[in-house]
């Protein structure tokens, strides 16, 4: 693994001047993307903030290629573009030394939710893609309304702190297990407050010869509610808390990358976000601790699946 | 050197696929037309062609999959019908829009609810505002000669757009009928190799693809869309000529069976046609000039070249096997009566709607359309602008 300077003197194949939010956490992906690696890559995106504020015509962000059809259908339209990649190479269309690799972007809602067939038959089909799924948590793009990747208790324009209603009354999807029972050799959950764990595991999916999925936190100031000069803090205390952790299912060896010395309680990453507000209010005590249950609860399933699928002994 | 078959129009369709030999092809089984892809997946099990099957989880996957492998930059085909296609639906737009030239064999059925697996037009017809072209086929001959040149009409520098061939569900896919093949060096050549404008794959020359396109440009793109259409009529017809050179089938905009001297008309796609024509004859025999116009396209819509051909009629019935539900009839029927308009003799114009999820056009139908024509050519006047015939009221 390179260090910051040596990346930061590759070229780069997402270009500033793009068009998202100031402090938003998702530029930093692609960016990354590119950094890391020496393959060409050809990214397909889902529709979402990621795509309409980098690609607004007649200007791009992407000094690569770049396509964009729909929605919820990302991971197809990859399929489609790494098919005729292996057709023409096969025919000897493209040389045989030319070396592509294919890359899926989709926010939580065209991945969790809209996406999530579309996604699932390209992993089982078993295309020489990855995919990368950028979680903010909601439907930003079209002004922040619930995903099922929406944390518990979050408020979102469609599930406000209401009178009665505290927010999403329903948990988070554990995509990233959705993507593991496809049997592929890795599946990955990160954070863009983590460049280091991002950066290996974008480099371990492009490695790979075959599906890989990675899931990474990506903070949004506007639906979040925080200071825009506080992404990666807020991301990291996302980490250091365990609301999210990171992890991998690298060719059947299950790893915790990160484990926080002391985990901090998780009220301590949701009072820094307007979204969990309402939280704080004495009556709604209860779905902080209802949210800190369902990270402890968690945190046991994950020791359990590292004893499950330990890295085999030297 | 053409071989004599005797084959069903499914098995016609994968066969011209065969011949195409498409790079990639993605598609999702659904009656009618799962035998095509099932043949296909067969040719490809064997290796007798270089593509790469892509079995995908859904028809909006096989239309995304087909969308991503065409602006990779290569050949493209797929195959559907009725509720597949309908799944399909956003992804038609955006495969026309992003200008990408995509092949698909639509066997014709009608669309739920409720469900039934049978003929009619509402697939095709209901994506006429999608941007595909459309070209119809009588049998399995026309749908295999279609096929073929489908893929030289999307190519085209002029077009790049996505074509569909269509032929009815069952009556065509599953009947056995006697017909011509190509050899495979034959279509290889008449379809050329394909160099297409830009593709993602072409690493030295990135491109942007699908991009967000505001109330700046967008329109601009459309008028283009709009202009490719336009500018496919006149390759169509090239194709079609270049194609009778190869193989003595004459193609053109539409079919027009005893029309030069008729004084009433029917107009019909896809296989009604045949049965129209046997009856066509027998009321030629007893001196009654009709005649009939057999459209190959929708998309495009050559209103002119109709117009034309049918300006001199006193009295014309349209038959549509769809409906355009509260319309005042038939699609086909409302734009074949907006082509006459302008003549300064405007035919009587009288709509049908007829064989709705499969049921058959007979002999008797027939017999009611044309005997009204007779009576509306006379006096000028008809009974209901559109009604339902083959249906019990
Ligand atoms: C079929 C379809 N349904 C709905 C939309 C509207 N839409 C566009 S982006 C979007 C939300 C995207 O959310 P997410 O995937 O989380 O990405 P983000 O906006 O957060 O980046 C929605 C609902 C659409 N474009 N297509
Ligand atoms: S709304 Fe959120 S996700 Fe979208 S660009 Fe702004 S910060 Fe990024
Ligand atoms: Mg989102």
């Amino acid at each position: 693994m390179a260090n910051l300077k040596e990346l930061s003197k590759k070229p780069d194949g997402f270009s500033p001047g793009h068009r998202l939010c100031a402090g938003c956490g998702i530029p930093i992906i692609p960016k990354l993307l590119y950094k890391v690696t020496d393959y060409d890559i050809v990214v397909a995106s889902a529709t979402g903030c990621f795509e309409v504020a980098t690609t607004i015509y007649p200007y791009t962000s992407w000094l690569k290629p770049f396509v964009h059809s729909a929605f919820e259908n990302a991971a197809a339209t990859i399929s489609g573009v790494e098919a005729m990649y292996q057709s023409l190479k096969k025919q000897g269309k493209i040389p045989a030394n030319r070396k592509l690799k294919f890359v899926a972007f989709g926010g939580d809602g065209g991945t969790y939710d809209i996406g999530l067939q579309s996604l699932s038959g390209a992993l089982e089909r078993g295309h020489d893609i990855v995919y990368i799924c950028y979680d903010n948590g909601a439907y930003m793009n079209t002004g922040i309304q619930r995903s099922s990747a929406t944390p518990y208790g979050a408020a979102t324009t469609t599930s406000p702190a209401g009178k009665v209603i505290p927010g999403k009354m329903q948990r988070r999807k554990d995509l990233t297990n959705i993507a593991l029972a496809h049997h592929i050799d890795y599946a990955a959950q990160t954070a863009v407050s983590h460049w280091n764990d991002l950066a290996t595991k974008l480099q371990k999916g492009l490695d790979l010869d075959g599906p890989a999925f990675i899931c990474v936190m990506s903070p949004c100031v506007p639906g979040w509610m925080y200071p825009s000069d506080q992404s990666i803090e807020v991301t990291r205390m996302a980490v250091e808390t365990g609301y999210w952790p990171l992890f991998e299912m690298d060719h059947g060896v299950f790893r915790i990358n990160y484990k926080p010395k002391q985990k901090l309680p998780v009220a301590d990453w949701l009072k820094l976000q307007g979204r969990f507000r309402h939280l704080f209010r004495p009556e709604n005590s209860y779905v902080i601790e209802e949210i800190q249950r369902q990270v402890d609860a968690y945190w046991e399933y994950l020791d359990h699946m590292a004893q499950a699928f330990p890295a085999p002994q030297k | 050197m053409a071989k004599i078959v005797a084959t069903t129009g499914n098995s016609a369709m994968a066969y011209a696929m065969k011949q195409i030999n498409p790079d990639v092809c993605a598609a999702y089984p659904i009656t009618p037309s799962t035998q095509v892809m099932e043949e296909f997946s067969k040719y490809v099990a064997d290796g007798v062609v270089n593509t790469n099957l892509v079995t995908v989880e859904s028809e909006h996957s096989a239309m995304s999959a087909c969308i991503g492998a065409a602006a990779a930059g290569g050949r493209v085909l797929t195959a559907t019908s009725a509720n597949g296609m309908a799944l399909m639906w956003e992804m038609l737009y955006i495969a026309a829009g992003m200008r990408l030239p995509i092949v698909m064999a639509l066997v014709n059925r009608a669309l739920s609810a409720p469900i039934n697996i049978h003929c009619d037009h509402s697939d095709s017809f209901g994506a006429r505002d999608t941007g595909w072209i459309q070209l119809y086929s009588e049998n399995a001959q026309e749908a295999y000669d279609n096929l073929i040149q489908a893929v030289r009409i999307s190519e085209h520098p002029d077009v790049r757009l996505p074509v569909m061939v269509c032929q009815d569900g069952f009556i065509i896919s599953h009947s056995i009928e006697r017909m011509e093949y190509l050899e495979d060096d034959e279509v290889r050549k008449f379809i050329g190799e394909y160099k297409p404008m830009y593709a993602l794959l072409d690493i030295d020359k990135p491109v942007t693809l699908g991009s967000l396109d505001l109330q700046d440009y967008y329109i601009e793109h459309k008028r283009q869309e709009a202009e490719a259409m336009k500018l496919a009529t006149p390759v169509i017809d090239a194709v079609a000529r270049d194609f009778e050179k190869m193989t003595g089938r004459a193609y053109g905009l539409f079919e027009a069976y005893h029309l030069d001297d008729a004084e009433i008309g029917i107009v019909a796609v896809n296989s009604a046609a045949g049965t129209i024509k046997e009856i066509i004859d027998q009321y030629r025999r007893k001196g009654v000039k009709v005649g009939l116009l057999k459209p190959r396209l929708f998309r495009p819509f050559p209103a002119e070249a109709y117009a034309r051909a049918l300006g001199h009629l006193k009295a014309i019935t349209v038959l549509d096997r769809v409906d355009s539900f509260g319309a005042m009839a038939g699609p086909l029927m409302l734009e074949v009566r907006a082509a006459l308009y302008d003549l300064p003799k405007r035919p009587v114009t009288i709509g049908k709607i007829y064989g709705l999820g499969g049921r058959d056009l007979e002999e008797s139908h027939c017999q009611y359309v044309i005997d009204e024509l007779v009576q509306s050519a006379a006096s000028g006047k008809f009974r209901e602008v559109c009604e339902y015939i083959t249906v019990r009221e």
